[in-house]
């Protein structure tokens, strides 16, 4: 992969550095100011920013980093070495799916290791390797706070809570075959790689309202709390009746 | 005598649409917010503190006496920044609380703000959780129409409003000075204390960071009073939390419930161990926190009774392994985490954290040498204490209390690799159709 080598450093290919289109840029300009605006100073708009670059780039390419450096101030090497720290920012171009599995102890202990084996021979690919038909990009991630539910696989950074190999296997091909996947718990479908980078620029897709507030396991405490009628201190005259 | 679970924060999850503004308004929802406002902000301060409420992010340093050792006003800005990068493993409460009742926070952000003379409040979001991002931005939007944010909330002419800033995948970001530098655009790395960001915290200013849970908690404390939250705990750990439970019960789940409670009521609750198993270990507050067995089902799980027995209570993130797993196995797979999150920065915890992997993978594969078992208690020796922050400590606990209880298993990686003393397809939770791939295949790659 000509994107990055071993030593994990930032080596864009001179494609990444063609530049912007015009109405490209004049686009990313608009946001861009809109982004600084949400802040004091505006060095804390790299990291939405760095987002907002995977957004129409699909990876954080030579041409983004020359832009967040001069729409901020920064050298390039300041924003690279920004980009690097963070394992969410790419550094050669991404699936337009990223699955990941949560091989971390608990969920590799509960199956997660058994997941990302099989769904590895079954793509072909390794950890932060992309299929040849560009659409997924496997990953192992680490603890994704949704232990209760192990094993996890985070498709787009959505949760798809107690998988197996089978369910993940389906998933992968649901999203190589363009179907809309739901997530267990999270938007009505996966967005791709790009779409998930704006919103997490800060840029709202209007889905917040979609899907569940909460899984089972996050309901457990209080469905039995419910059974056996037990509240919280002088809770018993509000809240229940106003369901 | 309280209830044993005490849904406060976890009440309405249920509720079809649990997350809106609508919902929240029905339970109650910004009445302590138009109580605080006709309060002075020091009276919040000292209702927050009189509560004795201890952070729930894994420290459990007093909310209340954080808030009051900000440096004192000068007329420039002052900041509350929650950390809501919540990544500990094992750790799984913030992210279904923002999920599920994400105006629990904005209304606490909004009280705690006036209370220390906040204008402008961010909430630091792990960017790994997108939906939880959704959910957070359109509550600020919708706090922002009801009136509840802007320059005149409640028709008070108080000045509050958020930005929340989705972190790019960085444990470290969980600490609460590399959070800072992450939110001011720059590679997430602790900062030498002093100065503590009290006195110098973002952009230099005088800033608290608390956790999602804590001011969360805060509108409760206002609305209800700090007796009431008081009411529930112990002497010296108040209030309720947010037990997570997770791994080899019958059913893991979320109980929020007075601190104190133990790990075999909790474990009741879920149900049991799973097919009538052998407890082996568990961690009470996440990775970070040194592993418990069976011995201390009974400890009450509260900040000080879980100290006095040897770990800590951190963030309530209780991970059950049974009897089929290898200590070993999980065990390496947290150095591995720790080795991989390292930020860098000092030489203790880049060096030591690989060094550990290194040992402690050659233990798990069956091939660690006679003095292993004694060079990784010198190398966490040499890393506690000794490192920057509390990453290089937290990498430690794991393997020195696992080598306390189990040292046996460590012993017998000189010559066994653990997947032949613990089949790893016994431990997993669904029924597995394939033969089992030995270690070399799921080896973490060095990324």
């Amino acid at each position: 992969m000509s994107g990055h080598d071993a030593s994990g450093h930032l080596h864009v290919s001179s494609e990444s550095k063609a530049p912007y289109a015009a109405d490209v840029l004049e686009k990313l300009h608009v946001d861009a100011a809109e982004v600084i605006a949400r802040y004091p100073q505006k060095r804390s708009a790299l990291l939405p920013l760095l987002h907002l670059v995977q957004s129409v780039d699909g990876y954080v390419t030579g041409r983004g980093v020359s832009f967040c450096a001069e729409v901020l101030d920064l050298t390039e090497a300041e924003v690279s070495g920004v980009a690097t720290f963070y394992t969410q920012y790419k550094r050669h171009p991404n699936g337009d799916y990223t699955v990941g599995v949560c091989t971390n102890t608990l969920c590799a202990v509960m199956g997660g290791d058994l997941i990302f084996d099989r769904l590895s021979e079954h793509l072909g690919i390794g950890h932060d390797e992309t299929t040849e038909d560009g659409r997924i990009t496997l990953e192992r991630v680490e603890c994704n706070a949704a232990c209760d539910y192990a094993p996890v696989v985070m498709a787009n950074w959505e949760f798809f809570d107690n998988q197996t190999p089978e369910s993940t296997i389906g998933l992968v091909e649901d999203l190589r075959a363009g179907k809309d996947v739901a997530p267990t718990r999270g938007a009505a479908k996966v967005c791709t790689f790009k779409e998930v980078s704006r919103v997490l620029a800060g840029f709202e897709d209007g889905r917040a309202d979609e899907g569940v507030g909460a899984g089972p396991a996050s309901l457990l405490g209080l469905k039995i709390a419910n059974e056996r009628g037990w509240t919280a201190p002088g809770a018993q005259a509000d809240g229940k009746d106003a369901k | 005598m309280t209830d044993t679970l005490t849904p406060i924060l976890t009440k309405f999850w249920d509720d079809p649409q649990s997350w809106t503004l609508a919902t929240y308004e029905r339970h109650d929802g910004y009445k302590a917010l138009t109580k605080a406002l006709e309060m002075e902000p020091q009276a919040i301060i000292d209702a927050v503190k009189d509560s004795s409420i201890r952070g729930r992010g894994g420290a459990g340093f007093p909310t209340g006496m954080k808030w009051s050792f900000m440096s004192p006003p000068d007329g420039g800005p002052r900041y509350l920044v929650v950390n809501a990068d919540e990544s500990e493993p094992g750790t799984c409460k913030d992210v279904p609380l923002m999920m599920a009742n994400p105006h629990a926070l904005i209304e606490g952000v909004i009280i705690a703000s006036y209370a220390i003379g906040c204008e402008h409040a961010f909430i630091y979001l792990r960017g790994e959780v997108v939906h939880v991002y959704r959910r957070l931005l359109r509550a600020v939007e919708e706090a922002r129409a009801a009136g509840h944010l802007g320059t005149n909330v409640g028709g008070k002419g108080v000045t509050v409003d958020i930005t929340v800033h989705a972190g790019a995948g960085a444990y470290i970001c969980g600490e609460e000075t590399a959070l800072l530098d992450s939110l001011e655009g720059r590679r997430g790395q602790p900062r030498l204390k002093p100065p503590f960001p009290g006195a110098a915290g973002l952009y230099a200013r005088p800033t608290s960071v608390n956790n999602v849970e804590s001011i969360a908690s805060v509108p409760g404390i206002i609305l209800e009073g700090s007796d009431w939250f008081k009411g529930m705990g112990t002497e010296k750990s108040t209030g309720f939390g947010i037990f997570s439970l997770s791994g080899h019960v019958t059913n893991p789940g979320q109980f929020e419930a007075p601190l104190g409670i133990t790990m075999r009521e909790l474990i009741e609750l879920a149900g049991g161990m799973r097919g009538g198993r052998k407890l082996k270990f568990w961690t009470p507050g996440g990775s970070s926190t040194p592993i418990f067995t069976e011995e201390h089902l009974d400890v009450p799980l509260d900040f000080d009774s879980v100290a006095a027995a040897g770990s800590m209570l951190g963030t309530r993130a209780l991970q059950v392994f049974d009897e089929t797993v290898s200590v070993v196995r999980a065990v390496a797979r947290w150095t591995d985490f720790y080795a991989h999150e390292s930020c860098g920065k000092c030489t203790p915890c880049r060096e030591g954290t690989w060094w550990l992997r290194q040992i402690m993978n050659r233990i798990e594969a069956g091939q660690g040498t006679q003095d292993d078992i004694d060079k990784l208690v010198d190398i966490c020796d040499n890393i506690l204490g000794r490192s920057f922050c509390a990453l290089g400590d937290a990498a430690t606990s794991p393997i020195t209390s696992a080598v306390q209880y189990f040292r046996e298993e460590f012993e017998a990686g000189m010559h066994t690799p653990a997947h032949e003393l613990f089949p790893p397809e016994k431990s997993v939770l669904f029924t597995v159709q394939t033969p089992v791939q030995t270690k070399e295949s799921s080896g973490m790659v060095s990324a």
